[in-house]
């Protein structure tokens, strides 16, 4: 070692370094500090041999405890299956009117199908069943197909115009293409809005409706009925309401009637179980429009009312 | 090396009253990288020691003991007087029972703590370092237990210095074995406050204990033996924030432990017969350095590591009573009165000023808003969360529905019947689902919880677009209480 210069004023030995005649001290490093350092070093070499650590090749040292982030994770979900499996076993053979009086599976169900909903439904139908254009809103108390609790799980297990084999089907034509005239879906369009709560803020052109009630008795009659209040077992919406799938202007509507667009929605009674499946419905249900389960079929062409909705007691 | 000016030994002549101490933390004995020299306080005697040992007897009664009282809340309830009950998140002290959202209050007591040490500090200086720190009084027992087992000072220095023998090993161990008694205490102590103390005590010793509780006791016992065994007067002078605010608290007017330089200058020893002609009192004995607990001289004036404890006051007192010199010469005093000697005024105090009427004004206000916010406290609240998706909702018939949870608080001991209803918008009605009342819902409140009931508000037709203001209100069914809480109702417009 080279004659190592000492600081006069601290006795420490400096590093040599000079900068404009100021010099660098070399202090040692604190006892503690040092021996940290060195337990680190150890820890670390301990960490290597017990845990997985270096990258080979394809893979990697697995380490003697075979610690697995992926398994871990796997363990932790089928563990959480398996806690709630007994609430959906309940949940599945439980009917509309048990789960009225039994909060504790209220809260599990609710829980659960605003999960589901959220991963699964409200890419279409929009957070908390807002709906969108084309999508029906679920929060509301209009049903195409039906507002009870079991309308609601038969839709969720066959779908709208989906591959199930007894999926729910109903087909507008597109009357405009050759089976009505531009004339007559306009009158038809002024007719179908003097017959809606529409009229009220659209006001249709009483003279073109006149001409339009004939068309319609005709062509629309049949599904969506004379007063055309609808019909839920053809899947035919009411059109006496103010709501409107795929927009309530005068030219959202006209179009409606030209295209006849329907959409689908899958069915999902193979993707869940029972268990999920009914979750599911009574999220829906409770949404604030659900029906009370009434002895099925609904009449068709009564009035659709604001009805009360599904008990939520306290939580 | 940074020569260190070792203060000199005091004379023979002063007899008895003389002794050998260093002050070995003061700032011209102390090297910036220097080891923790062991500082060997000796016992005083005195007004202010005996004020300090009532001080320590009734806090650390007060910290040891309050955990085991008892408050009867009634059947089934806490009955603990003063609990942090994280679990079921509430705190409870003694009358009072506050609930998370009510934190509030804890800001009350902090403001209320902050001007306290404000006002004390601005009349009596550092009283707070000197009597009532934690470290100050834990570092007093220990220094006690340390005295019962090696004796006072001289006991204390000549064991240390000693060879390696049984007694010393003996004396030792006995004083770390009583310091990790004390200190596990007080840990024991401190996990009380959160849960129920005679249970968990029972839990503690049978090992049923939660890992958490045993963690924090191991941390409390840890941090009291070495603070206050190991660490001491460092705690203060390197790490503690308050010697350095310390200086904005204090002005010229605030009393603290000073050395009258006036009438001590020129110090020098004094044998019996001499004359105090040309002199000053003090006889550099060097006994106020002696039974500093700080390891500094009083006499190089107010120094950032003095916890102005007044030891030293009895100490000199003493000795002021054997020379036949006036009590005094340290001794509470500002800044301003010695201003005033040097130039020839006389002392006065002035305890009431400005800033100590602000500060007691302000103190008295937060203290009686608080108090009046505690006697009015609502035991009934609500909250009122709108849904926001969908942000409303259009019926078949045209009007337009929101939907809310509202959580209803009840901070009382019994369930009670609340009734809801809104009020502010005109022909709105609220609608619970599988209540087919109108005009009100009637729902039960569980007793000292939060209960949440989903409500929906529905509007006609009528209404125009945009937000309206619409207000819940919550009515005991019982007492009339009530409560209320503005929320917002969302119409949309035209489709």
């Amino acid at each position: 070692m080279t004659n190592r210069e000492r600081d006069e004023v601290s006795g420490t030995e400096t590093t040599g370094h000079e900068w404009d005649g100021l010099k660098e001290l070399d202090t040692p490093l604190p006892r503690w500090w040092l021996f940290i350092f060195y337990a680190t070093i150890v820890a670390a070499i301990i960490y290597w041999v017990l845990m997985p650590a270096w990258p080979i090749g394809n893979g990697y040292t697995k380490g003697i405890l075979g610690w697995s982030d992926r398994a871990n994770v796997a363990a932790d979900v089928q563990g959480l299956r398996s806690a709630r499996a007994p609430m959906f076993e309940r949940l599945a053979t439980a009917t509309s009117t048990d789960i009225a009086g039994d909060p504790e599976l209220q809260q599990f169900a609710r829980a659960a199908g605003a999960s589901v909903f959220g991963d699964y439904c409200a890419t279409c139908h929009g957070a908390g069943g807002a709906g969108a254009p084309g999508f029906p809103v679920l929060a509301d108390d209009v049903w195409i197909w039906g507002g009870a609790m079991s309308d609601i799980e038969r839709t969720l297990q066959v779908g709208i115009r989906s591959d199930h084999p007894d999926t729910r089907m109903s087909l507008m034509p597109a009357f405009g293409s050759g089976i009505l005239s531009a004339q007559q879906i306009g009158d038809v369009t002024e007719y179908v809005i003097s017959i809606s709560a529409a009229n009220n803020r659209l006001e249709a052109n009483t003279i073109a409706a006149g001409r339009g009630a004939a068309v319609y008795q005709e062509q629309c009659g049949v599904c969506h009925g004379a007063t055309g209040a609808g019909d839920r077992t053809l899947g035919a919406p009411s059109l006496v309401d103010d709501v409107w799938l795929y927009g309530g202007s005068r030219a959202e509507i006209r179009r409606q009637i030209e295209l006849g667009r329907g959409g689908v929605m899958p069915a999902w009674g193979e993707r869940f179980d029972a268990g999920t499946l009914r979750a599911l419905a009574y999220y829906v249900h409770d949404l604030g429009g659900g029906e009370a389960d009434a002895p099925p079929p609904a009449p068709a062409a009564a009035p659709v009312e604001p009805s009360q909705t599904t008990p939520a007691p306290l939580r | 090396m940074s020569k260190v000016t070792l203060i000199p030994k005091p004379a023979a002549q002063n007899g008895e009253l003389a002794v050998d101490a260093a002050p070995v933390n003061s700032k011209s004995y102390r090297e910036l990288y220097k080891k923790r020299e062991q500082i060997y306080p000796k016992l005083a005697h005195g007004v202010f020691r005996n004020l300090k040992w009532a001080a320590m007897i009734v806090l650390l009664a007060i910290y040891y003991v309050t955990p085991w009282l008892r408050w009867d809340r009634g059947a089934g309830r806490v009955d603990q007087a003063v609990l942090v009950d994280f679990e079921h998140s509430r705190f409870y002290f003694f009358f009072i029972e506050l609930w998370p959202q009510e934190v509030y209050y804890i800001t009350g007591l902090l403001i209320l703590g902050a001007f306290g040490i404000f006002l004390s500090s601005a009349m009596f200086g550092r009283v707070w370092c000197g009597y009532a720190c934690p470290q100050t009084v834990w570092t007093d027992l220990f220094i006690y237990v340390e005295r019962l087992f090696e004796g006072d000072r001289n006991a204390r220095m000549r064991l240390d210095k000693a060879p390696l023998s049984l007694e010393k090993v003996g004396r030792k161990a006995g004083k770390h074995i009583v310091w990790l008694m004390i200190a596990a205490a007080t840990g024991g102590a401190w996990v009380f406050y959160f849960a129920d103390a005679p249970t968990l005590f029972r839990e503690l010793f049978t090992g049923t204990a939660s890992t958490s509780a045993y963690l924090f006791v191991g941390i409390l016992t840890f941090t009291t033996y070495a603070l206050a065994g190991t660490m001491r007067e460092q705690v203060c002078t390197y790490m503690c924030p308050w010697p350095r605010i310390q200086a904005a608290m204090i002005d010229k007017d605030a009393l603290s432990v000073t050395y009258r330089a006036d009438r001590g200058e020129p110090r020098s020893p004094h044998k019996k017969n001499d004359t105090w002609e040309g002199r000053g009192d003090c006889i550099d004995c060097h006994q106020c350095v002696a039974v500093c607990p700080q390891g500094i001289d009083i006499r190089d004036g107010d120094q950032l590591e003095c916890i102005n404890c007044a030891l030293c006051i009895d100490a000199c007192d003493a000795v002021m009573d054997k020379v036949g010199r006036p009590r005094g010469l340290i001794a509470y005093d500002s800044y301003a009165n010695q201003q005033r000697r040097q130039s020839g005024q006389h002392a006065s105090y002035r305890l009431i000023r400005p800033r100590t009427i602000i500060y007691g004004v302000l103190l008295a206000i937060v203290g009686a808003v608080m108090l009046y916010g505690l006697s009015t406290r609502d035991t009934l609240d609500l909250n009122v969360i709108r849904d926001r998706s969908p942000p409303f909702v259009r019926l078949a018939d045209g009007s337009i529905r929101n939907d809310y949870v509202v959580k209803i608080m009840n901070m009382t001991d019994r369930p009670r019947q609340v009734a809801i209803t809104i009020a502010g918008l005109t022909a709105a009605r609220l609608q619970a689902p599988n209540v087919s009342a109108e005009g009100e819902i009637v729902v039960t409140a569980q007793a000292d919880r939060v209960s949440a009931v989903r409500l929906h508000v529905i509007a006609p037709n009528t209404l125009s677009s945009g937000s309206h203001d619409l207000t819940f209100t919550l009515r005991d069914v019982e007492t009339g209480d009530l409560a209320a809480s503005p929320s917002a109702f969302l119409a949309g417009g035209e489709q």
